[in-house]
């Protein structure tokens, strides 16, 4: 199958590790990934923060650039762009796109997918031939739990990996905290929240902490660091794409 | 002949000052005193953790749950489309059957109307069931200032009254106080209460009980809020746990109630889909303990004197918005604030407004305005939130809290002139759609490795950033970005090499394809049922 990958502004900008494992993975699954080099950020950061003129020519590239139909499907390693693109596009372009747009819109989000739901429904696989011999425990982050709908489709993914010590995390659907800028504007309730999750991450005793988005990573692993736990986040992909041949592809410091 | 002139351009919001609609401080500045409290955040946390619990186990038991909620918003936007219409319909039904229906377009027209009802009986004092509409306003205040003293009967209220704090959950009002509290302040304050009270739950309700009994026995006029009012039969309905509201409705000589406009439902059969709805989503109950219905005046059986004032304060204006339209939908049932985390940790003085947790920080701003330019603390509300859309998974009507908190955050924006922020959005965008620009920024953000620590993180941000630094380390920026590692030979290497794992894969053995048929049609299940829920 031809994938588009949308590395997504975060993704590419500060975890390629995470974009670099999904690209390699869907290769060794026997797939073409290509990568339009016009692509940037979907714009969720604008939306969510209230601002939807703004990412009016961010939707329009969006679809521009995975609008070919050569491109079966379009995979990004986050649960939350995937929100964006599938839900809020339609929003900005009914808002303020022409009707070129709001087709174009609709053409990609129905071939949008986040890593898990790709893998599952579109690839039909849940063993991957991963190996990662490690004690893990899985953050369903919101957005891929109720935007997306992504339901155990990581769970099935983690559980076929060889030799992984998956383990519960407890109040695994409580938010991280997280939220964008919810973490800047109302930064001490974030850190209230963070604070919970991180102790819940502490009675699982695991070496790492994995979910499907790079930013609640990004969060979490920002204060598992600061309060020197020995856990660290991972990103999903980096996960299964991590095989007995090749176990070094995360190459870089954990993210 | 009339001369029509029309309708005003934009209905009114609630008039800036009065009733309970805004707070003193924009949520983060509210919410960095309630964070402080410890005490408050463990009674939250347990009493929230239990009702999630329970609404959880009798929600689950029902096999139709989902049904009933498809129903409740139906029949509740049904409602809303025609609201004139079923508004005089009741008014017509109300007064057919002996009550007067007042219309009030705010909350000092309302109080006023009730202040000179209640006047007008000759007492000097109110007994009270629990109501948002009542508090909203701030009638007890307008009551107190005009000579009429009004006594809370619901338990939690009259706690909240007695302690001269503000209620912080719309079910459970004291939810932040703890029984030792509870103690003090009934020591405090009940006249005659017995000095030994101890903390036992029981005893602190048989002092509250013997303290309201005597206010039951000898007030003459009750205020009352309704949760339901039937156009089809001009029936008021109130449901509670205590039976201390329907004491209220029962043994006065007048009864005054302040409903909400958009508390109408068509029809006396849509009760059936709301009281199975509101007690399960609210108290976790199966049934609540006490629903009183009342039409009109019944001769010779409870209060001889009705009354409804048919409150507005902004829900027209609400309703003339698609978003506040939606939010009118709300049965305050609370099951939003009890799944919510920022709720959970800041509780509901954080707000600012009779209505807080993730249905206040939509129905607030929607009903007083957010006045931006005016520094309001109400426009900061709808950033109180993650976005994680766990209240739109509780919520029995169904309402997409999240989306309308987007909503309002871009009506915020629109509202508000230039602002850093928007210029820095502005400029965030420009960069971002024109790649030669967004590969420089990339650069430029691969610079922060500079300011890395040894050990790779930084520990400091400046402005905006530094709320983010106070307690998480960010880690540095890594050498090189993914577009560059794909366009690189190294890049290259890797990809044809994991294509070559899989070519080698395929001439060694035949993939099991039994397996991956049998994953994908459990995956079109996941799809189905995902598709089915509230996605």
């Amino acid at each position: 199958m031809r994938i588009g990958l949308f590395a997504t502004c975060l993704g590419d900008t500060l975890f390629p590790d995470a974009v670099r494992s999904t690209a390699i993975l869907l290769t060794r699954l026997g797939h073409e990934v290509v990568f339009p080099p016009g692509q940037t950020c979907c714009g969720q950061m604008h939306i969510n923060t209230g601002y939807q003129r703004e990412p009016v020519p961010l939707v329009r590239d969006f679809a521009e650039q995975f609008g070919d139909t050569s491109i079966e499907a379009v995979v990004m390693p986050s649960g939350s762009c995937a929100g964006s693109v599938r839900h809020q596009h339609a929003t900005v372009a009914d808002r303020y796109g022409d009707s070129a747009l709001r087709a174009g819109v609709a053409t990609v989000a129905a071939k949008t997918y986040e890593l898990s739901e790709l893998l599952v429904d579109v690839l039909g696989v849940t063993g991957v031939g991963a190996y990662f011999p490690h004690r893990v425990t899985y953050h369903p982050t919101c957005h891929s739990l109720r935007m997306l709908r992504v339901g155990d489709r990581p769970l099935r993914l983690l559980r076929a990996v060889d030799s992984i010590d998956l383990v519960e995390l407890p109040g695994a659907d409580s938010c991280c905290g997280f939220g964008g800028t919810f973490a800047l504007k109302n930064a001490e309730t974030s850190t209230a929240m963070l604070h919970d999750k991180l102790d819940s991450i502490a009675t699982t005793g695991a070496e790492v902490c994995t979910a499907g988005d790079s930013s609640c990573l990004m969060h979490i692993g920002g204060g598992l660091s600061r309060i020197r736990s020995g856990t660290r986040t991972l990103h999903l992909a980096r996960i299964l794409a991590a095989t007995r041949t090749t176990p070094d592809v995360l190459t870089e410091a954990a993210a | 002949m009339s001369t029509f002139l029309g309708m005003p351009a934009r209905p009114p919001r609630s008039p800036y000052g009065t009733g309970n609609l805004r707070g003193d401080e924009a949520f983060p500045r509210a919410a960095h005193h309630e964070l402080g409290n410890g005490q408050l955040r463990r009674n939250l946390g347990r009493a929230t953790t239990t009702i999630r619990a329970k609404r959880l186990d009798v929600t689950g038991e029902l096999p139709d749950w989902e049904a009933l909620r498809d129903a409740g918003s139906a029949i509740k936007t049904d409602a809303m489309n025609r609201l004139p219409e079923l508004l005089e319909q009741l008014e017509h039904k109300v007064t057919e059957h002996g009550g007067t229906v007042h219309w009030a377009r705010d909350s000092a027209e309302a109080n006023e109307i009730v202040a000179r009802l209640v006047k007008a009986t000759g007492s000097s004092e109110v007994i009270k069931v629990k109501s948002m509409a009542t508090q909203e306003i701030g009638l007890n205040e307008h009551l107190e200032s005009v000579g009429i003293t009004p006594y809370e009967t619901d338990l939690a209220e009259l706690i909240v009254q007695l302690a001269h704090d503000r209620p912080s959950h719309i079910l459970v009002p004291a939810i932040h106080r703890n029984r030792d509290e509870i103690r003090q302040i009934f020591l405090d304050r009940i006249p005659g209460v017995d000095p030994e009270l101890d903390n036992v739950p029981a005893h602190l309700a048989a002092a509250a009980r013997a303290y309201l009994r005597q206010k039951f026995m000898t007030t003459k006029v009750a205020v009352s809020g309704a949760n339901f009012g039937i156009a089809e039969t001009g029936t008021l309905s109130v449901v509670e746990s205590e039976g201390n509201g329907r004491m209220c409705l029962t043994l006065p000589d007048t009864l005054i109630t302040v409903m909400g406009i958009e508390k109408v439902l068509p029809r006396y059969q849509d009760l059936e889909v709301f009281l199975q709805l509101l007690p399960r989503s609210s108290t976790g109950e199966r049934m609540n303990p006490y629903t009183s219905l009342w039409t009109g005046v019944t001769p010779g059986d409870g209060p001889q004197g009705f009354h409804l004032v048919l409150l507005d304060n902004g829900r027209t204006a609400a309703l003339a918005d698609a978003i506040g339209r939606a939010a009118l939908n709300c049965i305050r049932c609370s099951a939003c604030l009890n799944v919510c985390p920022v709720y959970e940790r800041t509780g509901g003085h954080a707000y600012g407004s009779t209505y807080p947790g993730p249905i206040g920080a939509v129905l607030t701003p929607q009903l007083a305005g957010m006045h931006a330019a005016a520094d309001d603390p109400n426009s900061s509300l709808p950033y109180a939130s993650s976005l994680c859309g766990a209240c739109f998974d509780a919520c029995p009507v169904k309402i997409d809290i999240p989306s309308l908190l987007v909503e309002l955050r871009h009506q915020h924006t629109e509202q508000t002139g230039t602002t850093p922020e928007k210029l820095a959005m502005k400029a965030a965008a420009t960069v971002m759609k024109r790649p030669a620009l967004y590969r420089g920024a990339q650069k430029a953000a691969g610079l922060g490795r500079a300011v890395a620590g040894r050990d790779g993180t930084i520990s400091r941000l400046p402005p905006p950033f530094s709320g983010w630094s106070d307690s998480r380390d960010t880690a540095a920026p890594p050498r090189q970005t993914f577009r560059a590692w794909f366009a690189s030979d190294e890049g290259r290497a890797a990809l044809r090499a994991a294509a070559d794992e899989h070519d080698r894969g395929r001439t060694r053995e035949e993939p099991d394809r039994s397996q991956d048929e049998s994953d994908r049609s459990r995956a079109e299940d996941h799809r189905n049922h995902g598709e089915d829920g509230t996605a």
